[in-house]
C-alpha cells in the first residue's frame, strides 16, 4: 500500500478521474437536453378510452399519454376518488387531452384503475391549431361556406387537400401584415417624424406641409389597399371548416383559417413520422412564436442572440485589443498601471446583473435620453434610444466582457519573444510599425481566446440582458428590409431569456417543458458553434506561428 | 585590472593611431569616449576606437565584458533599456548618432544587426526578407523579387530556399536560420552589419557557413562581429578588439594582436589564462 501510495499511482487515479467527471457531466447535458427536447415534435400516438367520473359516469377520453407514475391510493381516495382496490399504490397516468377550448386544460392526471382499456384506432386526428392548442377526436365532416361537401371517410382527403390552400393564404396574409404594411408603417412614421422634425426648426412651409400630406395620402392609399387585400384573403380562408366530434362526443366547428397541421398520428409509419418530425423541426427553428411562446418557432430568439453576440464581439474586440496595447506596449510600468490591471482583473468577477443595472443607469438612462434629446426632439415623447434596446445589450456584454478580452490579449502580447521585437526594430521599423507588422500577428490567436472566452460568456448571459432590452416578444426583427435595415433601437428576443420565460412565465407548462430542454439545446449548440468558428480561426492563425516559442 | 583609467586610454590612443596610419582615412565608425550606465552602474568606460570600412573588425574578451553592450550602440538599440544612459559621441561618417536629430529608424536601416540567436518573423521567407524594404515602402512585386533574389545570393542561402519561398521562415533550420536573418539585414543596403555571436546556437557546419559567410560580404559592408570563439575571430576578422570589464584594452590588426599583444592582459586572455 506505502508502495502504492509512493509510485504516484494514486495521483494519476485522482486527476484522470477528474477529467472523467468533467467529460461526464458535460456529455449528461447535452444528452439530456437533448433527449427531452428532440422528443418533441415526434408524432405521438393518441389513445381513446373511457374513464369513469367521480360520479361513476362513463365518459370517452382521448388523448395522448405522456406518462405514467406511481401514486398511493390513500391520496387518490383524499382527492375523491372511489377506488375499488386493495392496494396501497397503484397508478395514475397523465394525458394531453388538448381541446382547451372545451376541457379548459391540455394536461390532467388520470388514476389507472378508472381507465378503460386503451384503443388506438387509425381514424383518430391530432389537428395543431393556431388558437386554444392541439385538437383530438374524431373527423366528421368537411364544410365550404357552412355546407358539408364531404363527410366521414371522404373528410381526411379532402381535408389535405384544402389545408394545402388554407396554409397558403395565411401564409400569404402573413406576409403582407409583416412585411408589406410593417414596411408602410414605417415609412408613415419616418415621414411623420421628418415632417415634426421640420415643423420643431420652423423650417415648415406651406409647400412641404402639403408636399408631407401628398405622401401621406399616397402611404395611406397603399395602407387602405393592402388592407383590403388582407380582407379579402381573410374571406377567402374562411371558406373553409371542419366538423370533428371530440372527447365526450361534442361536434366542434374549426374554420381551418385556424389549423396550422392535422396529421392521423395512429395511421402514420415511421416515414411518414419522420418526415413530419423534420418539418416540426424547420418549423420550430424558421418560424414565429405563437400562443406566448408555447407554440411555433423560435427564430427570433436565435436571431436576437446571434445578431447581440456579433455586435458585441464587434464593440468589445477593437476595445480590448486597444487597452491592452496600451497596457501592455506604451504605459509605464509602476504603481498606477499596476492597479488598473488589478481592477480590470476585478471587473471579471462582478455579478453580472451589476453589469445590468449599469447598462440600464448609463446606457439607457442617462447616454439614451441624452442622445433622444439631441438627435431624436422629433420623436418625443417616445424614445428612441432612450429606451432598453440591442444596442445596450451589446454595449453592456462588451463591458461585462472586456475584461477578459484584455488580460487574454495581454497575456499573448507578453509572449511575443523579445528577440522578434528587436529583429523588427533593428531593420529600421519604428516601434508602431514593428507592433502592427510584428507584434500583433503574432499575438493575434490569444487575442482570439480571449474573443472565444467572451463570446461563450456573453452568449449565456441573461440577468442583464432583461434590464437593457430582450422582451418576451419582439415585434420586429433588428435587421429587416426598411432602411438603415439594422435598428440598434429596437427590443430583441433571446435565447437565455426564451429558456426563463417559456419554463417558468407559461401559462402552459406541461406543454413548454420539451421546448425548454429543445431551446436550451439551441442554444448550447449556438454557442458551440460560434465558439468553433473563432477557434478554427485561431487555429489558422496558430499554424502561422507555428515554431515560435511560447506563443 | 591593474592599469588605470588614464593608461588605458593612453594606448587605446597608441593602438589606434597605428590603425589609421596604415589605412588612411577610411573609417566607417569612430567612437569617442563613450561611457554607458545602466542606472548608476558604469557598463562602459572611456572607449576610443575607429572602426575601418569594408573590413571585419571583431570583438572579444570574458563574458560580461561589454562587447555585446558596445555593438548595440553602434544602431542605438541600447534605447531600448530603459535605464540605459550613453555619453560620448559615435560618429558614422562623421555624424554622431547620439545627436538629437539624428532618426533611429533611418539609422538601423544603415546598420544593420544579427542576433546571436535566428529570430526569422512567424512569415514566410518572402516576406521575412521583403520586411525591411516593405516598412521603407517599397511594394512594388518587381523590385521585390529582385532585392529578395539578390539578398538571398548575398545570404548563400538562394540555392536552398528558392522554391520554396512562401513556406514559414520558421520551417529552415537553425544556420539557414540565421543566413535568413543576414538576408533579411542587407536586403537593405546597409553600411554596417552588426554581427552579435552569430554563429554561437549554431552547429560547426552552419558555423563554417557563416564564417565563410562573412569573410565574402566584407567588400560590401563594414562588419562588426562579437564572438566568443578567439579562433573564429581570428579566421574571420582582419581587426580585432579586445575588452575587458568595459573598457578597450586593446585594438589592431588581427594577426599583432594575436601574434604580438602589446598589453599583459590581452596575452593572458588569448592564450587562455584567464576568461
Amino acid at each position: 500500500m506505502h508502495n502504492w501510495y509512493k509510485s504516484g499511482a494514486p495521483w494519476v487515479w485522482m486527476t484522470a478521474g477528474a477529467v472523467a467527471l468533467s467529460l461526464v457531466m458535460v456529455y449528461a447535458v447535452v444528452w439530456m437536453t437533448a433527449a427531452q427536447g428532440l422528443v418533441h415534435w415526434w408524432p405521438k400516438p393518441v389513445a381513446e378510452t373511457t374513464f369513469t367520473e367521480r360520479d361513476g359516469k362513463q365518459t370517452r377520453l382521448i388523448g395522448e399519454v405522456r406518462k405514467r407514475e406511481e401514486v398511493s391510493v390513500i391520496r387518490l381516495r383524499e382527492s375523491g376518488y372511489t377506488l375499488d382496490t386493495q392496494d396501497k399504490f397503484t397508478h395514475r397516468y397523465l394525458i394531453k387531452q388538448g381541446n382547451r377550448d372545451i376541457t379548459g386544460i391540455d394536461f390532467k392526471w388520470y388514476p389507472g384503475p378508472l381507465l378503460g382499456e386503451f384503443a388506438y384506432p387509425r381514424e383518430l386526428i391530432a389537428v395543431e391549431r393556431r388558437e386554444w392548442g392541439h385538437l383530438y377526436g374524431h373527423l366528421k365532416a368537411v364544410k365550404e361556406n357552412g355546407t358539408v361537401i364531404a363527410a366521414d371517410e371522404a373528410a381526411w382527403p379532402a381535408l389535405q387537400e384544402r389545408l394545402t390552400r388554407s396554409n397558403q393564404l395565411f401564409k400569404e396574409i402573413h406576409r403582407i401584415e409583416k412585411v408589406d404594411i410593417g414596411k408602410v408603417n414605417y415609412a408613415m412614421e419616418r415621414l411623420r417624424l421628418k415632417e415634426r422634425k421640420l415643423a420643431l426648426q420652423n423650417k415648415l412651409s406651406a409647400a412641404d406641409s402639403t408636399e408631407f400630406a401628398q405622401q401621406r395620402d399616397k402611404l395611406a392609399g397603399e395602407f387602405t389597399a393592402l388592407q383590403e387585400r388582407i380582407e379579402a384573403l381573410r374571406v377567402d380562408i374562411a371558406r373553409d371548416s371542419i366538423v370533428a366530434e371530440v372527447m365526450e362526443g361534442q361536434q366542434v366547428d374549426v374554420p381551418l383559417a385556424n389549423v396550422a397541421d392535422a396529421i392521423m398520428p395512429n395511421d402514420m409509419n415511421v416515414l411518414q413520422k419522420t418526415g413530419h418530425y423534420l418539418a416540426k423541426f424547420v418549423e420550430f427553428i424558421f418560424d414565429d412564436p405563437r400562443e406566448a411562446n408555447t407554440e411555433g418557432g423560435i427564430f427570433p430568439a436565435i436571431f436576437g442572440t446571434v445578431l447581440m453576440v456579433l455586435l458585441m464581439a464587434v464593440m468589445v474586440t477593437p476595445l480590448g485589443i486597444m487597452a491592452a496595447i496600451y497596457m501592455r506596449e506604451y504605459a509605464k510600468p509602476g504603481p498606477i498601471i499596476r492597479i488598473i490591471r488589478i481592477s480590470v482583473n476585478n471587473l471579471a468577477g462582478v455579478p453580472s446583473i451589476v453589469y445590468g443595472v449599469f447598462g440600464l443607469g448609463f446606457f439607457v438612462y442617462f447616454l439614451g435620453h441624452n442622445i433622444d434629446q439631441l438627435f431624436f426632439p422629433e420623436a418625443a415623447p417616445a424614445p428612441v434610444f432612450g429606451s432598453p434596446g440591442i444596442l445596450w445589450a451589446s454595449l453592456t456584454l462588451a463591458l461585462l466582457t472586456l475584461p477578459v478580452v484584455i488580460v487574454a490579449t495581454e497575456e499573448g502580447l507578453s509572449r511575443v519573444p523579445r528577440s522578434i521585437r528587436e529583429g523588427s526594430l533593428a531593420l529600421g521599423a519604428t516601434k508602431a510599425e514593428t507592433l502592427w507588422r510584428t507584434v500583433l500577428p503574432i499575438a493575434s490567436p490569444a487575442m482570439m481566446t480571449g474573443l472565444i472566452l467572451a463570446v461563450a460568456r456573453a452568449a449565456g448571459e441573461v440577468a442583464p440582458l432583461m434590464l437593457v432590452g430582450v422582451v418576451k416578444l419582439a415585434p420586429s426583427l433588428p435587421l429587416d428590409g426598411n432602411f438603415p435595415f439594422l435598428h440598434l433601437e429596437r427590443k430583441f428576443m433571446h435565447l437565455g431569456f426564451h429558456i426563463y420565460d417559456v419554463g417558468f412565465q407559461s401559462p402552459n407548462v406541461e406543454a413548454a417543458r420539451p421546448l425548454v430542454y429543445a431551446t436550451a439545446l439551441l442554444l448550447v449548440i449556438i454557442i458551440i458553434v460560434l465558439n468553433l468558428f473563432a477557434i478554427r480561426l485561431r487555429n489558422r492563425l496558430r499554424e502561422r506561428m507555428k515554431g515560435l516559442e511560447g506563443v | 585590472m591593474n592599469a588605470t583609467p588614464e593608461k588605458t586610454h593612453a594606448m587605446n590612443i597608441g593602438n589606434l593611431g597605428r590603425v589609421q596610419m596604415e589605412d588612411t582615412s577610411d573609417v566607417a565608425i569612430r567612437v569617442q569616449d563613450l561611457n554607458l550606465y545602466y542606472g548608476d552602474a558604469r557598463a562602459l568606460t572611456n572607449v576610443n576606437m575607429s572602426i575601418p570600412r569594408n573590413r571585419v573588425t571583431a570583438f572579444i574578451g570574458p563574458s560580461g565584458c561589454g562587447k555585446s553592450t558596445l555593438l548595440r550602440c553602434f544602431n542605438r538599440m541600447n534605447d531600448l533599456v530603459d535605464i540605459c544612459r550613453v555619453d560620448g559621441k559615435i560618429l558614422l561618417d562623421e555624424k554622431n548618432i547620439y545627436d538629437k536629430d539624428v532618426n533611429v529608424a533611418l539609422l538601423r536601416r544603415r546598420v544593420g544587426m544579427v542576433f546571436q540567436k535566428p529570430n526569422p518573423f512567424p512569415k514566410s521567407i518572402y516576406e521575412n526578407v521583403a520586411y525591411g524594404l516593405r516598412i521603407m515602402g517599397v511594394n512594388d512585386r518587381r523590385q521585390l523579387d529582385e532585392a529578395i533574389e539578390k539578398s538571398l545570393r548575398g545570404a548563400a542561402l538562394w540555392d536552398e530556399v528558392k522554391d520554396r519561398l512562401q513556406e514559414s521562415g520558421m520551417s529552415l533550420s537553425g544556420g539557414q536560420q540565421q543566413r535568413l536573418v543576414i538576408a533579411r539585414a542587407i536586403a537593405l543596403e546597409p553600411e554596417v552589419l552588426l554581427l552579435d555571436e552569430p554563429a554561437s546556437a549554431l552547429d560547426p557546419i552552419s558555423t563554417a557557413k557563416i564564417e565563410e559567410l562573412v569573410t565574402e560580404m566584407k567588400d560590401k559592408y563594414t562588419i562588426i562581429i562579437v564572438t566568443h570563439n578567439m579562433q573564429q575571430a581570428a579566421r574571420v576578422s582582419d581587426y580585432t578588439a579586445f575588452m575587458y570589464i568595459g573598457e578597450l584594452i586593446e585594438f589592431g590588426r588581427t594577426n599583432d594582436l594575436f601574434l604580438k599583444p602589446t598589453v599583459k592582459q590581452t596575452e593572458d586572455y588569448i592564450t587562455g589564462r584567464f576568461g
